[in-house]
């Protein structure tokens, strides 16, 4: 099933010849209602009249996340705040989290698009949907939300945590899709495994699961765990939220990018180059559409290649491999964006704290850890246990405060970590995905 | 009045221990008395040594974390509320004992036992002024 059969079957030409269209127009906005693009395009020497087909798009700049922190936080808003009818905002330490907004017009384009996404995960207006997204700053569970209600589906706002009460109303309710991130599907089939509970009896078919990197062992594990039908769905915040791109359920072969309101781009992620049809490299999302937070070339460090064979489903928006992995060192700890910058600088606000630092990240079950070793030296120790435990506690606390993960945190003996020479390396990531 | 104590940060690992008293052995070094505070994760090893700055150099040397903390040993009466008497005292001027440890050998008739408070200064002033012994460091090293 096609939810909007017109814009997802469109001629590849009519597609293009939109997009060039919008493209042309997003430029010419940002441009003039924008400083840092104007003041970008400037220093490329582009204007946005030069944009004459859609390979121009290449000569315009790129935009990093470190341009959306530095205009923290609403200095890449192309609409003016009486027009803003909400606002997202990624974790970070204070003054560095991403901040976007979306207009009236953007929030029906979102619903759209996740309508779309639930539609190609096979899912329709019968279904009731159990959302277990986080509500709140993080863009996964309105985002759903408001898709789910636009598909005229029935949808629990349940969001993360409380496990014991998401299994009763699994139970109870019946629903028969769920929304959550892979981890959490595969621990709410072990919890429910220790309970009792016969999960492979529930009504759930399908799941549409995200904001985190998986495998195919994984979806096989969480589709015979749950005897559901389990779905790739991606999204970022800066670009949008979920709803980007979707699987759909002929053969689950990449997802398809909804190009009417997005431009996908590889890249090489070192020269910045773009990449011929089929190479791997870094994702770059341009919005076509967006009012509040238009993006012009955003590079979102997610790994994956782009397949342009028409798909058996009937839609001719091309698809995008699984995400793959990232081009820099952020971490996605149960579906949280963690910088080891963002813990670097908390840990060195510690006072007496040294850089000497290791995290270890790992899966337990099916949830993602998060441990810090930190070297005591002689100003941070001392001769009471109390004092030394306090340490611990204050970095916890801190880190949960500031990036929303907890981390366990062990002390070590100094000198204990590696020392590195050049670039340290001080993430080990465990976790076999 | 007061003597000085190593205290040593030691991850809960085989060998975290034999380590520390390998160095003290070669730079024979003799440990006089001992507690080992521990958590799951951590411990703090702290001692009292006939040779203060010879430890804590030797250590350092290879690479422990080591702290010196005032601490006060006192002749505690070796008979049905000796210790008892001398808890009492520091109680009333709300002077608080962060731990303590006894030493396995003996000053006289009395058993010896390390404190450590949270005023030293003012702990030590109050055990003296009721007639308790407080050993000085040269003593207590020798023992």
């Amino acid at each position: 099933m096609i939810y909007n059969e017109e814009f997802e079957t469109l001629p590849r030409e009519v597609l293009e010849a939109l997009q060039l269209k919008r493209l042309q127009q997003v430029a010419e906005r940002v441009y003039h209602t924008v400083g840092f693009y104007r003041k970008a395009f400037d220093q490329a020497g582009v204007k946005p009249d030069d944009i004459r087909r859609l390979e121009d798009l290449r000569r315009l700049p790129f935009t990093n996340k470190q341009d959306l922190r530095d205009n923290y936080p609403f200095g890449l808003f192309a609409a003016p705040m009486s027009s803003i009818v909400r606002l997202h905002a990624s974790s970070g330490t204070t003054g560095k989290a991403t901040v976007v907004g979306y207009t009236k017009r953007d929030i029906d384009t979102w619903a759209e698009l996740m309508a779309r996404s639930f539609v190609a995960a096979g899912l329709t207006k019968n279904d009731m949907i159990h959302n277990a997204y986080g509500y709140g700053l993080f863009t996964g569970g309105l985002g759903a939300h408001y898709g789910a209600e636009k598909l005229g589906a029935s949808v629990i706002p349940i969001s993360g945590g409380n496990t014991r009460r998401q299994l009763m109303i699994l139970q109870d309710f019946g629903p028969t899709a769920i929304c959550c991130t892979p981890s959490y599907a595969l621990y709410l089939a072990e919890q429910g495994k220790e309970m009792g509970v016969d999960m492979g009896s529930l009504k759930l078919r399908v799941g549409v699961l995200g904001a985190e990197p998986w495998t195919e062992r994984m979806r096989e594990e969480i589709e015979e765990k749950l005897n559901i039908t389990a779905m790739d769905i991606y999204g970022l915040s800066e670009v949008m939220g979920p709803g980007v791109s979707i699987e759909c359920t002929e053969g689950r072969r990449g997802l398809h990018v909804f190009e009417d309101h997005f431009i996908v781009e590889v890249i090489n992620p070192v020269t910045g180059e773009t990449l011929p049809n089929g190479e791997q490299g870094e994702l770059v999302f341009t919005t076509l559409t967006k009012e509040a937070f238009p993006l012009i070339r955003y590079r979102t460090r997610d790994l994956s290649r782009l397949m342009k064979e028409p798909c058996r489903c009937g839609r001719t928006l091309l698809r995008m491999e699984r995400v793959s992995g990232r081009s820099d060192d952020m971490l996605i700890i149960r579906g949280v964006n963690v910088f080891p910058s963002q813990i670097e600088s908390i840990l060195l606000g510690i006072e007496g704290l040294e850089p000497h630092y290791e995290l270890i990240v790992d899966r337990e079950g099916s949830l993602d850890t998060l441990e810090i070793r930190v070297e005591v030296g002689e100003s941070l120790f001392s001769d009471e246990v109390r004092k030394m435990q306090e340490i611990e506690r204050r970095i916890s606390k801190d880190i949960k405060e500031y990036l929303g993960v907890t981390a366990a945190v062990k002390l070590v003996e100094t000198k204990s970590l590696k020392r590195f020479e050049g670039k340290a390396q001080r993430v080990v990531d465990r976790r076999k995905l | 009045m007061k003597v000085e104590q190593i205290s040593i940060f030691l991850e809960n690992k085989p060998g975290g221990l034999e380590n520390i008293t390998r160095v003290l052995k070669d730079a024979q070094i003799n440990i006089r008395a001992l507690s080992l505070a521990d958590t799951s994760d951590f411990g703090i090893l702290r001692l009292i040594v006939n040779h203060v700055g010879e430890a804590e150099k030797a250590l350092q040397a290879h690479g422990f974390t080591v702290r010196r903390t005032p601490v006060v040993a006192v002749e505690v009466p070796d008979r049905p509320g000796g210790l008892h008497g001398i808890l009492a005292v520091l109680l009333k001027k709300s002077i608080n004992v962060e731990y303590m440890y006894a030493f396995v050998d003996r000053s006289g008739e009395n058993a010896l036992i390390i404190f450590r408070f949270d005023r030293t200064d003012e702990a030590i002033e109050v055990l003296r002024e009721n007639g308790i012994t407080v050993l000085p460091g040269e003593r207590v090293y020798k023992l």
